[in-house]
């Protein structure tokens, strides 16, 4: 197996991507999560199902619509344009945006059904002795519901890393920006080019097979505490 | 019958052309070029192949799936710099070679034969180097067509066949990029071997060599082989 110079740039490229969209997705679907696990509010179907979207559609459905949308004429365009941003298709940022959108229920998912795991009594009890909402958070659900927390940035680190139709759609494939594995991949079948999409093919597999090996594992380390998600 | 993609509408025109005159009915299933490449080499039941390109067919000929001497180009594609903005395409590529604008589509010249020609083109203007920072490519032409038409390129370089309409230019703006510019994008069809025997398939890739499909090809924009010798 070797790689060449563009498939390590392609390697290189994707790691960053999904650490960058992790990051973000663990900041904006920890509060979402949090509402979620613990509304009793008409919203929580819908909502729910919103976040829920991204496993059910094609990713040419939620590509296109991010194309249009965040195109010069396109209501997020409009915003970045009049920002000084320009537009975001073809840049990484949109990639960030496009992966975020993708990746959020493999986040808010396992994070929601920790909390909701937890029930109300933990934080019933910290309030009793006095602790502000920020301090619940801190020292009672993260320390309760760490593994949900980690589960979520595993799922959602290779889910990113895995993805492939939102980027084709709104990447255009430019080399150290756009160009993901899974577009090399691509582009290496479709050039005939079978020994080096096998050498990188053969690297996704490995890496998302033990990806899924380390959350079960985890998962069943942490079994009695009655936390579990299924992918 | 394979049809690349980029034909879709001139070969439907073609095939309708086609059925009334010889009373043969014509099945066209349309893709990618590389896809079909892969099926007919793993056994697809498709008797004629109209590549985007000159290799497949070739390769195709080597693995020994083609009726001998049945290669021939059917059509030579022309490329155009095209933009659905005003003021970036007018008659000719000065905007291009002043650099004012954020990004230029093409296809992506490893895989589509209209992205190789689009690098000769910049490589003749001597712009390669100043606008390679600025290309998007697109997976293939029509993906390079819908990066432009939807506005997210200001610049593209697509195939004349996409933004013609009846002889004339459909949509936005393009300067339709001399011949000698760039080598012929020839594209070509075969017969392959599971249609040796087919009377219907022979009759189609005559009619295709006929006048009647010459005048399809160009009121798409499309050359003929003729055309460009």
């Amino acid at each position: 197996m070797s790689f060449s110079e563009a498939d390590i740039a392609a390697i290189w490229l994707t790691l960053r991507l999904a650490t960058t969209v992790t990051l973000v997705l663990m900041v904006i679907g920890t509060p979402i999560a949090w509402w979620l696990a613990r509304t009793r509010s008409w919203w929580k179907g819908p909502v729910g199902a919103v976040v829920a979207l991204p496993l059910v559609l094609p990713p040419t459905v939620l590509g296109f619509y991010l194309l249009v949308a965040m195109g010069p004429n396109g209501p997020i365009g409009q915003v970045t344009q009049s920002l000084g941003l320009g537009t975001l298709p073809f840049t990484f940022w949109g990639l960030v945006v496009g992966s975020v959108f993708y990746s959020m229920p493999f986040v808010v998912q396992p994070i929601q059904n920790a909390i909701e795991a937890l029930g109300e009594r933990p934080l019933e009890v910290a309030a009793t002795l006095r602790a502000g909402p920020w301090d619940r958070f801190f020292t009672v659900v993260l320390p309760l519901a760490k593994p949900g927390f980690l589960t979520a940035a595993i799922l959602g680190f290779a889910h990113t890393v895995g993805e492939f139709g939102v980027v084709l759609m709104i990447g255009g494939n430019i080399p150290g920006e756009t160009r993901v594995v899974s577009v090399q991949i691509y582009d290496h079948v479709e050039a005939l080019e079978y020994a080096q999409a096998h050498a990188l093919s053969g690297a996704m597999v490995i890496f998302s097979f033990v990806v899924l090996l380390v959350v079960y594992g985890y998962q069943r380390m942490q079994a009695p505490l009655g936390m579990k998600y299924r992918v | 019958m394979a049809v690349a993609s980029n034909f879709t509408a001139p070969m439907k025109e073609i095939a309708a052309a086609f059925e009334r005159s010889s009373g043969h009915r014509v099945t066209l299933s349309f893709g990618s070029s590389g896809k079909f490449f892969a099926q007919i080499k793993h056994g697809a039941p498709f008797q004629v192949f109209f590549s985007a390109d000159r290799a497949k067919p070739e390769a195709l000929e080597k693995a020994g799936l083609v009726v001998p001497e049945s290669r021939f180009t059917y059509a030579v594609g022309a490329l155009a710099l095209w933009s659905v903005r005003p003021g970036y395409v007018d008659d000719d590529s000065a905007r291009l070679k002043k650099g004012d604008f954020r990004k230029l589509a093409l296809a992506n010249p490893k895989l589509a034969p209209y992205g190789m020609a689009a690098v000769e083109v910049l490589q003749n203007l001597k712009l390669k180097e100043a606008t390679q920072a600025k290309w998007v490519y697109g997976e293939n032409i029509s993906q390079t067509y819908q990066f432009v038409g939807s506005g997210n390129a200001e610049l593209g370089f697509v195939a004349v066949s996409q933004i013609m309409d009846k002889g004339r230019i459909a949509k936005g703006f393009a300067w339709i990029v001399p011949g000698e510019l760039h080598d012929p994008i020839r594209q070509d069809a075969v017969l392959l071997k599971r249609g040796a025997h087919s009377d219907a398939a022979r009759a189609l890739l005559h009619f295709v060599r006929g006048e009647k499909a010459a005048q399809i090809l160009q009121s798409y924009g499309y050359k003929t082989l003729a055309d460009v010798n």
